[in-house]
């Protein structure tokens, strides 16, 4: 497993363990992925991402529902919360991997964030029956966002 | 590994404090967050939506029921003496079987073993109104719960599920209300979560609701297992809230959106 010589040790000391879990822990629902630096560098599935299917994943509030907590630009959607970042420009500030692996565990890069890691699925506690087993997003949905996020320059 | 768990210690340690998280200083009422009408609706007795359930409280409080025959004012004889600051001291520990009850638990109490006549179901207008009749009766008071002796245990039970994150969300209540009060999610501002308003109308539900129907609300949001309303963890729960909420004033009925 390659880690970024620039991180500072005892954060990749912190990453190992973390990954370790997640490729251990990987079922059917959430399949294993390599973490490489801080990205994930290979797509989660074979078919590539559909950067439109992603915008309506983002905005919808049944599925993604990111606007929870983002503001994109998107002059169709009218509310959006402030608890993260606005998402405008940050393919600018993070390359395809590193916002893979933030859309797939957040947790990874910041144990404290309240931003819910979309795929995955050990760890969790008293989950409702109806979701149980099941990552928030499917292999497909995260490509599809992340595809959408790459586009926002 | 062992960085590891120096930061769950490190991220557990203000789940020890024995002071609550957001100063007294700083404790700010759910109804502050809300707009200008929502805040005079709450204010104005003839414009609280609430009032009904307190009206219709006051009518079940000397209604007699059950094979006892007796109403509730038989045995309290005037309401505002025998129940005023009752709601600000909610949940306690029942003396006779060491259970933490919450006011609707109190209530249904003396229904059962007082009245002789069947428990009111959870969320049923009879509980909401009575429950409802009672807390008006400590408005204006401020909350203060005993966490000591029997009381203890259950504070500190309902306290670790209030810091631990749970369903797909993966989210504590203090992610919300602790770390992000005052922030917008989606097009709602975050409050401190207390629960010093309820049983409130709430503008979505078109109804009264209860504290516990409140917290369920938050737990589907995080799509984890419902708690119902007589599960000993949600009271736990309930009596850690009205801890952290010390010294706001009891405001049932509140009104929210
Ligand atoms: C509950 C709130 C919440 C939700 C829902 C949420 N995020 Fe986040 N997100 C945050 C916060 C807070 C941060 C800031 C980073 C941190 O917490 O460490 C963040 C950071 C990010 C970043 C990095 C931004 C940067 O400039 O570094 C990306 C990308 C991102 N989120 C994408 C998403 C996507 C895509 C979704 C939906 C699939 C989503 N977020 C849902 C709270 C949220
Ligand atoms: C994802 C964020 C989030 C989480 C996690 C969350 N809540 Fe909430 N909660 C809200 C929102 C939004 C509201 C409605 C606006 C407000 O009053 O804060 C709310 C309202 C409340 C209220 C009513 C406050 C009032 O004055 O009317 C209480 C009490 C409450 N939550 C308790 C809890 C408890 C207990 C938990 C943990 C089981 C929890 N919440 C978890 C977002 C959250
Ligand atoms: C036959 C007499 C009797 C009737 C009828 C009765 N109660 Fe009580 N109630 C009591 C007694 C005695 C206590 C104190 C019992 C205890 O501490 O276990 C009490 C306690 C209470 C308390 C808690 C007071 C405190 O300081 O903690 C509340 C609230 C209450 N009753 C409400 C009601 C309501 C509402 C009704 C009608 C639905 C009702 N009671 C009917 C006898 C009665």
């Amino acid at each position: 497993m390659a880690v970024a010589p620039s991180l500072r040790p005892a954060l990749a000391v912190a990453m190992v363990a973390l990954t370790m879990e997640a490729c251990l822990a990987a079922d059917a629902q959430s399949s294993a992925y390599r973490v490489e630096g801080d990205g994930i560098v290979s797509p989660l599935t074979s078919s590539a991402g559909d950067p439109a299917r992603g915008r309506a994943l983002m905005a919808g509030r049944d599925a993604a529902n990111c606007v929870l907590c983002h503001s994109i630009p998107d002059p169709a959607i009218r509310d959006a919360g402030d608890i993260g970042p606005a998402l405008l420009g940050v393919a600018n500030r993070l390359t395809v991997p590193q916002l893979r692996l933030r859309v797939v565990d957040m947790r990874q890069v910041n144990p404290r964030s309240i931003m819910p890691s979309y795929y995955r699925t050990e760890g969790l506690v008293l989950v409702a029956q109806a979701y149980q087993g099941k990552p928030i997003l499917t292999a497909q949905q995260v490509e599809d966002v992340v595809a959408y996020l790459s586009t926002l320059r | 590994m062992r960085i590891g768990i120096l930061l769950l210690a490190l991220l557990a340690g203000n789940t020890f404090a024995q002071t609550p998280a957001i100063p007294a200083s700083e404790l700010r009422s759910g109804v502050s967050f809300g707009s200008a009408e929502l805040r005079a609706m709450q204010s104005d007795d003839f414009a609280n939506p609430g009032m009904l359930w307190v009206e219709r409280g006051q009518k079940l409080w000397q209604t007699p029921v059950g094979s006892a025959g007796r109403a509730c004012a038989s045995c309290h004889s005037d309401a505002s003496l025998a129940l005023k600051g009752v709601a600000a001291r909610y949940p306690v520990v029942n003396a006779s079987d060491r259970r933490v009850i919450d006011l609707e638990a109190r209530i249904n109490a003396c229904r059962t073993s007082q009245q002789k006549a069947p428990a009111l179901a959870a969320e049923s207008e009879d509980l909401l109104a009575l429950t409802a009749f009672v807390a008006h009766q400590s408005r204006g008071m401020p909350l203060a719960v005993s966490i000591s002796d029997s009381a203890r245990a259950f504070f500190d039970q309902g306290r670790d599920f209030y810091y631990a994150r749970h369903g797909q969300m993966d989210l504590s209540c203090a992610d919300c209300h602790e770390h992000n009060w005052g922030r917008k999610l989606l097009a709602e501002t975050i409050s401190q979560g207390h629960p010093n308003a309820y049983p409130a109308y709430r503008l979505e539900w078109q109804s009264l609701g209860s504290l516990a129907r409140r917290i369920r609300a938050c737990l589907f949001g995080i799509r984890a297992q419902m708690l119902a309303s007589d599960d000993p963890q949600l009271t736990a729960l309930e009596l850690f809230l009205a801890w952290r909420a010390d010294g706001l004033p009891v405001e049932a009925p509140g009104v929210r959106r």
